[in-house]
């Protein structure tokens, strides 16, 4: 049985950046384990001599030519942000005031 | 109604014909979705003048006698996870409700220049997360076969759009059966191509190495005409395939299936499958014999592991993609209280934005990739896709497409399967090995089941890079069908009643 536990789902939830209850925890930790038993079922048949597969279409050296292209203008870019000034995004503070 | 009944390819030839025009076509359609989709909710955003002014476009240029697409003039409905210039994009989520893409996906660019006139955004499971629709943010869609039913999912706002004659067809995307379960269970075709295809530019990522944009209609060669349309190279996608794969088209005008090898999956039969389910999908195999198929009996041992792979290589990769949202440069940003840096922004956004089956996946997703776990969970999960690709290239020497019921039941009902979050996943048993090996598949309607008179799917797989052989095979299937029915699938759905 393996071992969601809540401490685990909130170092997890931290990793993701997302700010999870403490009823969200509880729940999570349950449905998870649930879960990653059923899929740990892999780990049985993946042995050492199969080589994985990232990509199901293989393919190689795709490129371009380095040509600039239309892209994206600044407004365009910054037209989604919640805030921007002078065509930047702006944010809350980066470091902590400590 | 009659004539929003019709396909794709017989409003695109009255069209040509001027028979009718665009306008008036899609205007009829716009009101049928105007009565239907606020019972049914199979859209988000309708954009009537949009439709109507790329519509009257299309008649002005027709009346010069100027030469257009073959579906010009033929509306068209989108999946809103793909990007569209100026209209609101959300992915079914609320971290999105309102996003207006600077973009337009690549597809959406190829609908506009076959002269489709777009009628919406469809619904979906958040961010394509899901088998129902009962994950979106913004309501799930109903069955127009079984109005408590779901019409499938994540695609189940553009399968029950077609499904009840809202839109001709549409485009979805398809990530472990997106499109093709849907099709199963709302009694439509749905096609999911092969791996690079058809371009993934302004598609709003789930799995990157799984995710395949492609059509949704009521007929195999609607699916022919709108994959040839969306299809092609991209250089915006560096996973897009450098050559074509040939014409769709030609290959659904196919009329017969003498010699044609059908490999049965052992794996994708028997008790895991609703009885009505498994006798319509074996009359289907009868049909197909009697017209000169040849049935062999495949075996995919390692089939036994894909849903476990799947679930641990969709949210790692899930759990990459949706990192982007994170209240910076678009989409909710919600401020906490009190002094916060952009990191508490950040996480207190994506809790308020992400639905719980997204957070379920992206911390699974985070849990398989983080250090210790990785090589166990992940990386035995992309060994399993290895002997998945390994088992289907030998099942392949012996039959020309492979085939399996779509799914092993018909459409559930509303909140059946909310309890156990396993259950839902077992939706996509048959769908999940075409994703995970990079192949073709389709699925297409092959009768009611006994119990339930609902819609039951049958699907086709065939290599990667031979999408011509499933239109080929669903050509024929579908007519030897119809004549047995002496009608269409479409024709035995229940009247809508949605006062």
């Amino acid at each position: 049985m393996t071992e969601i536990t809540p401490e685990l789902v909130r170092h997890l939830a931290g990793l993701a950046r997302i700010e999870v209850t403490e009823a969200e925890v509880a729940q999570f930790a349950s449905q998870l384990a649930l879960i990653v038993d059923s899929v740990a079922t892999v780990k049985a048949v993946a042995s050492q001599d199969i080589v994985a597969t990232s990509h199901p279409i293989p393919m190689s050296n795709v490129f371009r030519e380095d040509v600039v292209t239309p892209s994206l203008t600044q407004k365009e870019a910054l037209s989604g942000a919640a805030d921007s000034d002078s065509g930047r995004f702006k944010v809350s503070a980066i470091l902590d005031e400590e | 109604m009659e004539l929003l009944s019709k396909s794709a390819s017989e409003l695109a030839s009255m069209l040509v014909k001027k028979e009718i025009s665009s306008v008036e076509l899609t205007k009829a359609q716009l009101d049928n979705i105007d009565k239907l989709n606020p019972k049914i909710n199979s859209y988000l955003t309708v954009t009537h003048e949009l439709a109507l002014s790329q519509a009257k476009q299309v008649d002005d240029q027709r009346a010069k006698g100027e030469s257009l697409p073959a579906l010009a003039g033929v509306p068209i409905a989108v999946k809103d996870n793909l990007a569209t210039i100026g209209i609101a994009t959300t992915a079914g989520s609320k971290i999105l409700q309102g996003w207006v893409p600077p973009y337009d996906a690549t597809v959406v660019k190829k609908i506009l220049a076959n002269k489709m006139p777009m009628l919406g955004k469809t619904n979906l499971d958040e961010f394509a997360m899901g088998s129902s629709t009962e994950n979106s943010a913004y309501g799930p869609s109903l069955n127009p076969w079984d109005l408590t039913r779901t019409p499938g999912g994540s695609g189940g706002g553009s399968s029950s759009a077609v499904a009840s004659m809202q839109a001709p067809l549409a485009i979805g995307s398809d990530t472990g059966g997106s499109i093709r379960f849907p099709a199963a269970v709302t009694g439509t075709v749905g096609v999911k191509p092969t791996y690079g295809a058809v371009s993934r530019y302004g598609l709003i990522a789930l799995g990157s190495s799984l995710d395949q944009v492609g059509p949704v209609t009521r007929n195999v060669m609607d699916a022919a005409m709108l994959q040839d349309a969306i299809a092609g190279h991209d250089p915006m996608d560096a996973t897009s395939l450098p050559e074509s794969l040939g014409s769709m088209t030609e290959a659904a005008k196919n009329d017969s299936v003498k010699g044609l090898r059908i490999g049965i999956i052992k794996e994708l039969t028997g008790e895991g499958f609703q009885k009505g389910v498994s006798e319509k999908f074996n009359e289907a195999l009868e049909v197909l014999v009697a017209a000169g198929a040849e049935i062999v009996e495949v075996s995919c041992p390692s089939f036994q592991y894909a849903i476990a792979a799947y679930y641990l290589i969709q949210p790692a990769e899930a759990s990459s993609n949706l990192a982007r949202f994170d209240s910076v440069r678009f989409g909710l940003r919600v401020m906490p209280e009190g002094a916060a840096t952009v990191e508490k922004v950040m996480s207190a956004t994506r809790e308020a934005g992400f639905g719980p089956e997204v957070k379920r996946r992206i911390i699974l997703g985070t849990y398989a990739l983080s250090s210790g776990y990785y090589d166990a969970y992940y990386g035995s999960a992309q060994k399993v896709r290895t002997l998945i690709q390994a088992d289907l290239a030998k099942a392949f020497e012996k039959a020309d497409v492979l085939v399996s019921p779509t799914a092993p039941t018909t459409a559930f009902k509303l909140g059946e399967k909310q309890e156990d979050p396993l259950a839902m996943y077992l939706n996509d048993i048959a769908t999940i090995p075409a994703n995970l090996a990079g192949i073709p598949g389709m699925s297409l309607p092959v009768g009611l089941a006994k119990e339930d008179n609902l819609p039951v799917g049958a699907q086709f797989l065939a290599p990667a890079r031979e999408d011509a052989r499933l239109y080929k095979v669903g050509a024929v299937l579908e007519k030897l069908l119809e004549a047995k029915w002496s009608k269409k699938m479409m024709d035995f759905a229940p009247e809508l009643k949605v006062n």
